[in-house]
């Protein structure tokens, strides 16, 4: 445990060491309230569906760049050689990087508190979907950071790691949309509608928090973060 | 020194590992010493540093046991890692932390309490010399604080064994020997192995030497009986104006050497004469050179040196 609160302070420290973490937040709340707002007053109603439904076609963009430092660079500096021979197990390493990823996503969003704010003071929102559109944003953000650091332990070049990132989670977030869907054999598209990342995401933008969408990007952070360790102990196998 | 009464720290027993088709380790075999300060030396690609991984439990060995003060590195990974504390070649740090933050974030790691770990810091600070450099960004060091910051690193939880690989790499000579007298100091209570490519580093500081070839221990032992185990054979060399071909025959007969190797150029022609004894032939062949009433230029006996040792057992 002390080894996890040790990595996590290491690893959530260093995004705010590096400008690009200013530049990605910035561009972050700027991008998502420009698009926000942009209809917010033509649907003239008090609530936050339309911020919540765009933000899984950022994350696609955001997420990879959260994550593409995080094993990439390591790999490149040889960092992980002095990392993984100190008395620390490889879970306890990827867990403590995952979360200060998820600690620098929910600082993120808390600075979107502007939005809530601004409809409050303009109308009279429903707390209760608020709150949880919240809390299920977290839970799909984790589950694409869980992606992008598996995708960051496959190469030392970030850039990559960018790019493969966008795509992977991109490739997941779109085999559950209408768009394929709808061409796919209908014997698929339950499963496709269940595996894609974006498809639980529609009904925690209403605000309605299902155990189901819970358990399932609970299952996605988990076996992405199992790819990782494994990613780590190919070391082991050549 | 070497001393088989003191317990052993380390043990590696018929340790090998295969990269595909490369054997980079071949069976290696030894054990150090609690107290022992053993340099590992080997020409470049020899397979230190992938000893020195197995060793640290980075990589697996494909074949062979570790055991870090009899317990072993695969079964008891967290506890060995525990008991070590490792400097890998150049030195790798996070460039955008600050000196004194990375060590307290190593120091963490290690488990240490935070009252331990802010004296420790501070007795590396002085120990390694960074005190000037506390609130220096890593990435801004140069190279040789870079390095000493590795070996705080190495040292901050106060190991029963340190394994540094090429801890005086692109040091100037006078942090060399600061080093060299931080490791002999250490040396006196901890087991040290001090993995390098260049002789002199660690004939200095080493009490054993290990010197390895392509994967496998070529010569083991003080850097004193390396020495003596070269001078069973030495070198004469001389500048005569002589014939090739009476030179060559005449100073084979001379007893005690078994190589003549002539090189005529114009009336001169310098030899070289391998003599396989320890004792000085010198005057015999002096007398054969006057015996033949050649005219001599030069006359010189070189003895093998560690060097020699080294050159011999890594080349080909």
């Amino acid at each position: 445990m002390n080894n996890i609160t040790a990595i996590f302070k290491k690893e959530f420290k260093a995004y705010f060491l590096s400008p690009i973490a200013y530049v990605f937040i910035t561009v972050y709340l700027v991008v998502t309230n420009f698009l926000f707002f942009q209809g917010f007053f033509i649907v003239n109603e008090a609530d936050m569906r339309s911020y919540f439904s765009i933000l899984p076609w950022i994350f696609l963009i955001f997420i990879p760049a959260v994550t593409m430092r995080i094993w990439a660079e390591e790999k490149k500096l040889k960092t992980m050689e002095l990392l993984l021979t100190w008395p620390i197990s490889d879970l306890e390493v990827v867990i403590g990087k995952f979360l200060a990823s998820l600690g620098f996503l929910a600082a993120v969003i808390l600075l979107s508190i502007s939005v809530p704010i601004t409809i409050a003071v303009l109308g009279n929102p429903d707390p209760g979907p608020i709150v949880g559109g919240y809390l299920g944003t977290l839970l799909m953000g984790g589950a694409y950071l869980a992606i992008g650091l598996w995708i960051s332990s496959l190469t030392e070049n970030q850039i990559v790691a960018f790019i493969l990132g966008v795509v992977v989670t991109f490739v997941l977030f779109m085999i559950g949309n209408p768009f394929v869907t709808m061409v796919a054999p209908s014997w698929a598209v339950p499963t496709l509608t269940y595996l894609g990342l974006g498809s639980h995401f529609d009904s925690i933008g209403r605000g309605v928090l299902d155990s189901r969408d819970i358990v399932y990007y609970c299952s996605v952070i988990g076996f992405f973060l199992f790819l990782n360790i494994l990613s780590l102990e190919s070391r082991k196998w050549e | 020194m070497s001393n088989s009464a003191s317990p052993i720290m380390l043990q590696v027993k018929g340790l090998n590992k295969r990269f595909g088709p490369v054997h980079a380790v071949k069976d290696l075999n030894f054990q150090v010493h609690r107290g022992e300060i053993l340099g590992f030396l080997g020409p470049n690609g020899a397979g230190k540093s992938t000893t020195m991984r197995i060793i640290t439990c980075f990589i697996p060995s494909t074949s062979g046991q570790v055991l870090i003060d009899s317990k072993d590195n695969i079964e008891n990974s967290i506890e060995v890692r525990k008991k070590i504390g490792y400097l890998p070649e150049s030195a790798p740090l996070y460039n955008d932390m600050m000196v004194r933050e990375y060590l307290q974030f190593v120091g963490e790691i290690r488990g240490l309490s935070a009252s331990k770990l802010r004296s420790r810091i501070d007795e590396m600070f002085q120990v390694c010399g960074l005190t000037k450099m506390a609130t220096r960004q890593i990435g801004k060091l140069s190279k040789g604080y870079r390095q000493r910051v590795g070996l705080a690193q190495a040292m901050i939880h106060d190991p029963d064994l340190l394994i540094l690989d090429e801890p005086t790499s692109g040091l100037d000579p006078n942090q060399i020997i600061e080093i060299r007298n931080l490791i002999k100091r250490l040396g006196q209570e901890k087991t040290v192995i001090y993995c390098s490519h260049i002789l002199p580093e660690v004939s200095a500081t080493c009490s054993r030497i290990l010197i390895i070839r392509e994967g496998s221990i070529v010569a083991s032992g003080t850097p004193e009986e390396l020495t003596m185990r070269a001078s069973g054979s030495s070198r004469y060399l001389l500048r005569l104006r002589a014939d090739k071909a009476s030179v060559e025959s005449k100073l084979s007969n001379v007893a005690g050497i078994s190589k003549v190797e002539v090189a005529a150029s114009g009336d001169w022609c310098s030899a070289t004469a391998t003599a396989d004894t320890k004792e000085d032939i010198g005057e015999q062949i002096f007398k054969c050179v006057v015996d033949n009433n050649w005219s001599l230029a030069e006359l010189r006996h070189e003895t093998a040196s560690l060097e020699d040792v080294f050159t011999q057992l890594t080349r080909g």
